[in-house]
């Protein structure tokens, strides 16, 4: 069993593909309401993490679970064995994901997007999603954009629709992954300063894997310095980006920073 | 040979009577081959055990054949096993409706493929019902992109009516050869069904292509 008091737990996690090993045995815990954003270089693994929390993939070894219950395993009998879908799927409905591509639904218009999934898979009436999706687009912004079609909206604006589409599944959990890693420069601001917004204003736990080092400093709880599968090193923002301990971090930290 | 208009005028009511059984033939045909052929497509892609892999050899077994052999194995062979006796134009429908559900079903299959797994991944974070991930999302992506195909195998299962001469349907070729063999002038009626079929085969590609551009930058 897990400890309650985190809403998010892995425990001894491995994950391979092929013979490739992403993650190995990886611990790390996040409180409720926490935001912990995950830094590293590319193809180590952070994504995996997310992917992985969203059943999107499978783990190998080890558990994940969320708020004290399994995610990946249930138990049968005296034994535990993987998860069925139908576990995955109760246990899904709690964690929402905000994609780098956005993924809108391209055949629904904005408000469509947002409403399907709180009908479909929670069964809210259309009248309740519809005033819940309105709110949130005036959260976002984009109150004036209900009507449009994805392809009308620019990537920032897709990704302020994806923020409030996830959001309006209510999940205790949202993960981010590189939401901004394919807007032009000039979009990025803005869906920062929606997500900080949301942050700051409910108490939704978040795992985020972001290269925005200065958005990652302002918004985040805690930073975890990710390299070869393992957590590296793990501070409060302050303390990681200004004396951080590991070399691995620091010769990271130099490259972005230089870069930016 | 000389042309006889005569003749020509006079087999123009029995070609177009038989241009609407060919027609008709071709739309029912069709609509079972869209159907049967996502039908198909869907099972296979569900990797039900036997029932997938039945479906898969059923659609390589009807590909590597010809359909005339088909539309004998369904005249002459199943339709006596099951102790029915549908006419000949309902076999035609049948026989051509599966024979291009096999081609269907693949071009489903591409389109299916197509969409993107962002897609996907999008509707499973959403906690999206299966079927719904199917009629919400996947469908309505993959659907509009393979309408061309779609309406190229239509074109191309009209221009194959003609082989149901085997066991008796009046098509436009039919009509033709029996006005062939009143008169015994057999160049008016033929030359006309063929500029019958050339007539609707012809504007119908026109439009497939101009559908292709437009869904081209789906």
């Amino acid at each position: 069993m897990s400890d309650t008091s985190n809403m998010i737990h892995f425990d001894g996690v491995v994950k391979k593909f092929g013979d490739h090993v992403v993650l190995r045995e990886l611990d790390f815990t996040v409180a409720p309401g926490e935001f912990v954003t995950l830094i590293g270089p590319s193809g180590s693994g952070k994504t995996t993490i997310l992917r992985l929390l969203m059943t999107l993939e499978r783990v190998n070894e080890g558990r994940i679970y969320i708020d004290g219950e399994c995610l990946t395993h249930t138990s049968k009998g005296d034994k535990y064995v993987p998860a069925n879908e139908k576990h995955m799927r109760e246990m899904r409905k709690r964690v929402g994901m905000v994609f780098q591509q956005f993924n809108l639904f391209p055949n629904m218009n904005v408000l469509k997007n947002i409403t399907e999934a709180p009908i479909r898979a929670l069964g809210m009436s259309r009248g309740e999603a519809e005033a819940r999706a309105v709110d949130l687009l005036e959260m976002v912004g984009l109150s004036e954009k209900a009507k449009a079609h994805p392809s009308q909206l620019s990537g920032g604006q897709q990704q302020r629709v994806a923020i409030a589409r996830a959001l309006a599944m209510r999940p205790e959990v949202l993960l981010l992954d590189e939401v901004t890693s394919a807007l032009d420069p000039e979009l990025v601001a803005g869906v920062l300063r929606v997500l900080k917004e949301i942050a700051t204003t409910t108490d939704i736990t978040f795992l985020c894997v972001t290269h925005e080092m200065q958005f990652a400093r302002d918004v985040s709880d805690r930073v975890m310095m990710f390299d070869q599968g393992q957590v590296i090193e793990d501070a409060a923002p302050e303390k990681l980006f200004t004396e951080p301990e590991h070399p691995r971090t620091r010769e990271f930290l130099h490259a972005v920073l230089d870069r930016a | 040979m000389n042309w006889d208009w005569e003749n020509a005028r006079d087999s123009i009511p029995l070609l177009l009577e038989g241009l609407l059984v060919t027609v008709e033939l071709t739309v029912l045909g069709s609509a079972l081959a869209y159907v049967l052929g996502l039908v198909f497509a869907l099972i296979r892609r569900a990797r039900i055990p036997v029932l997938s892999q039945a479906v898969f050899l059923f659609v390589e077994l009807v590909r590597s054949t010809p359909l005339l052999i088909q539309v004998f194995i369904v005249f002459y062979l199943l339709w006596p096993a099951l102790d029915i006796k549908p006419s000949a134009f309902l076999t035609g429908v049948v026989a051509l409706g599966v024979h291009y559900a096999t081609y269907t079903s693949e071009v489903y299959r591409a389109g299916i493929e197509a969409v993107p797994k962002g897609q996907w991944e999008a509707a499973t974070a959403l906690s999206l019902p299966r079927t719904r991930v199917w009629t919400g999302v996947i469908l309505p992506q993959a659907v509009p992109r393979v309408l061309p195909a779609l309406g190229n195998y239509m074109i191309s299962m009209f221009k194959e009516t003609p082989l149901l001469l085997a066991i008796g349907v009046l098509d436009v070729l039919n009509r033709a050869k029996e006005q062939g063999a009143e008169t015994f002038r057999v160049i008016e009626p033929y030359t006309l069904a063929g500029l019958l079929f050339l007539l609707v085969s012809y504007p119908a590609s026109i439009l497939v292509r101009r559908l292709e551009r437009r869904v081209g930058h789906l």
